[in-house]
């Protein structure tokens, strides 16, 4: 394939649960391209199936039909993909740095080598004193950066983050923010990333994908032409809050819809 | 503070005014149970007084002493009751007899029955320059200690290991876990020891040590595979979802993942699976043995030797807890990150 050709093709993937209740359609004909370098941001009502799409993406779930691939780099050893899992999933049982280690001991790097990868990464976020501790002996905020690293040292085609900062206070939310914008800069990763906050889609991402609820369908993508490299100043833009009440327009009512839609 | 002293010195003289005033009516003995009683009550009030008033740097100390004390106290009033006959010392041999059975149990030899509670190590030097590393062997095999130990480590072992795998094998394929489900549910409430016959009827020597370490490894093997697929089941699935992601491949997911998240429910399983291994071999050894630490407990209470009976039970009790904080050990070796 040319290099020019999408690094992510969804064509038309739909994912029906089969409940106690009957089939129920989580995910429904969503079709979409993300080029190589992109930084894609998904938001839309809870529920509407962002997860289930990005575990289908990650080879983690199967898809009812449609077609979803994600297109392989020159070095065949490279993974394809490593998700930040909404729910940190970092391994209780290892420590700070074997758990960034992970997905190069899985693939067979040498100690020496895979620590070193892993400490530099642990330096970058300002983790380095905390590498022998286990998850339990760390923060809330710690925990999502390390998992956030995990995915960064296994150096992946795509990078599948699921509100890698959810479940944060503002405060740590926006530091995160800063540092995700910074190495998303030194590395230019392709990147596909749910989140619940429209500031933080319109601020990380090139193009925004606004979901519907139930059936999880895109109602509507928007391109972000906000210069780069971005900081926190760039939230303070005219064009910033233009793009921001557009997209919420669409999203408020949306969030009504499904809000009224539950029994 | 000048209340609880105050407090303290209350319950203090009410116990000793309780006593005096029992023995000058002269109720005391009818009356000795209810007192005593009472006179622990007295004891938790005092020492809760005084637990108010322990600085910092000394609660451990305070704690421990509380921890064992207790017990202490509690062989000590047995002992005076006995002296005092108010339990009959012959079924209820007072501590100090209990003891004194103890050592005579371990220094000396059964010439009847050709065995001794610990083998008699410090004949070891002695039997080696004579006939080497088998003459030893002889020796020990003289133990009732070890040959408990024996049954309950090789049954363990044979139990566990196999138990776990089929536990992981169960919480992981549904198809298996159907299958097998109920049958195990129905062997798990089916008292072991009464499986035991059977057991030996599968052997070409029923009498020997055989059948005795299948009854202990078939508890624990029914426990552990319970466990373990309860374990397993509990993993949260995001765990199994990050390993795979990144790339774990079948064996790498058993020991990065599955058997690590599964592993604190292994290790309760494993505690329990210890107290159900006790209690079988124990009570295999009452039935049908020549030797081991059941045997010897039954065969002083057939003979009328109470307190030799109670050193059986104590070196049971001593084993138990061995075991147990063996268990511990490993767990923490096991399982750092539960500190
Ligand atoms: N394994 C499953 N079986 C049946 N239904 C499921 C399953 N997983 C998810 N669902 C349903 O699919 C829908 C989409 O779920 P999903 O987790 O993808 O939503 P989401 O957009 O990520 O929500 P949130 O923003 O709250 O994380 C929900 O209604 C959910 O109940
Ligand atoms: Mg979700």
């Amino acid at each position: 394939m040319a290099p020019s050709d999408p690094k992510i093709s969804a064509r038309n993937v739909t994912k029906v649960y089969q409940t106690a209740s009957g089939p129920m359609t989580a995910v429904d004909d969503f079709s979409l391209d993300v080029a190589e370098g992109e930084f894609l941001a998904i938001v839309g009502p809870s529920g509407c199936g962002k997860s289930t799409f990005l575990r289908m993406l990650a080879g983690l779930e199967d898809i009812s039909s449609g077609q979803l691939t994600i297109r392989p780099g020159a070095d065949p050893s490279t993974p394809l993909n490593s998700v930040v899992f909404q729910e940190y999933a970092i391994f209780p049982w290892k420590t700070v740095i074997q758990n960034v280690a992970f997905g190069l001991q899985m693939r067979g790097v040498s100690e020496r080598a895979r620590m070193d990868v892993a400490r530099g990464w642990l330096d970058r976020v300002g983790l380095a004193k905390f590498a022998d501790h286990y998850p339990h002996q760390i923060s809330g905020g710690m925990k999502q950066r390390v998992s956030i690293v995990r995915a960064l040292a296994n150096d992946p085609e795509v990078l599948l983050m699921d509100e890698p900062l959810g479940a944060l206070d503002a405060q740590t939310r926006v530091v995160l923010q800063e540092e995700l914008l910074r190495i998303w800069e030194e590395t230019r990763k392709t990147v596909v990333y749910i989140t619940h906050s429209l500031d933080e889609a319109v601020l990380l991402g090139d193009r925004v994908v606004l979901m519907s609820a139930q059936p999880g369908r895109i109602l509507d993508v928007y391109q972000i032409d906000l210069d780069r490299p971005r900081s926190i100043d760039t939230m303070n833009l005219p064009a910033f809050a233009e793009y921001r009440a557009a997209i919420w327009d669409r999203l408020s009512a949306e969030v009504t819809r499904a809000m009224e839609m539950q029994p | 503070m000048t209340q609880d002293r105050r407090a303290i010195l209350g319950f203090l003289l009410a116990g000793v005014a309780l006593h005096v005033g029992l023995a000058l009516t002269g109720l005391w003995y009818a009356w000795a149970w209810p007192a005593i009683g009472a006179s622990f009550v007295l004891l938790i009030l005092i020492c809760e007084r005084i637990g108010r008033h322990v600085p910092v740097r000394a609660r451990k100390t305070y704690e421990r002493t509380l921890a064992l004390g207790f017990p202490v106290l509690l062989l000590a009033v047995w002992e005076l009751a006995g002296a005092l006959e108010l339990i009959s010392p012959i079924w209820f041999p007072p501590p100090s007899a209990i003891g004194r059975a103890l050592w005579d149990v371990s220094v000396n030899y059964d010439r009847f029955s050709e065995t001794s509670l610990l083998g008699r190590p410090w004949l070891i030097p002695q039997e080696y320059a004579q006939g080497g590393l088998a003459a030893v062997g002889t020796l020990l095999s003289e133990s009732h200690l070890l040959a408990t130990l024996g049954r309950v480590f090789a049954g363990f072992l044979l139990g566990a290991i196999p138990g776990i795998l089929l536990g992981v094998v169960m919480g992981l394929n549904q198809t298996v876990r159907l299958m097998l489900d109920t049958t195990l549910a129905a062997i798990y409430v089916l008292p072991k020891i009464a499986i035991f016959p059977v057991v030996m009827l599968m052997f070409a020597d029923p009498f020997g040590e055989g059948p005795k370490i299948v009854v202990v490894a078939l508890s624990v093997f029914i426990l552990m595979t319970i466990n373990t697929m309860t374990g397993v089941r509990n993993i949260d699935p995001v765990y199994l979802m990050a390993g795979r992601n990144y790339g774990a491949g079948p064996l790498q997911m058993l020991r990065h993942v599955i058997l690590p998240g599964a592993m604190p429910v292994i290790f309760a399983g494993l505690r329990i699976a210890l107290g159900t291994a006790m209690i079988v071999i124990i009570s295999v050894e009452f039935l049908r043995a020549k030797q081991g630490v059941g045997y010897m407990t039954f065969y002083h209470w057939e003979v009328l030797v109470p307190e030799k009976m109670y050193a059986g039970l104590v070196v049971v009790m001593i084993l138990g807890v061995t075991l147990t904080g063996l268990l511990h050990w490993l767990q923490k070796r096991l399982m750092p990150w539960k500190r």
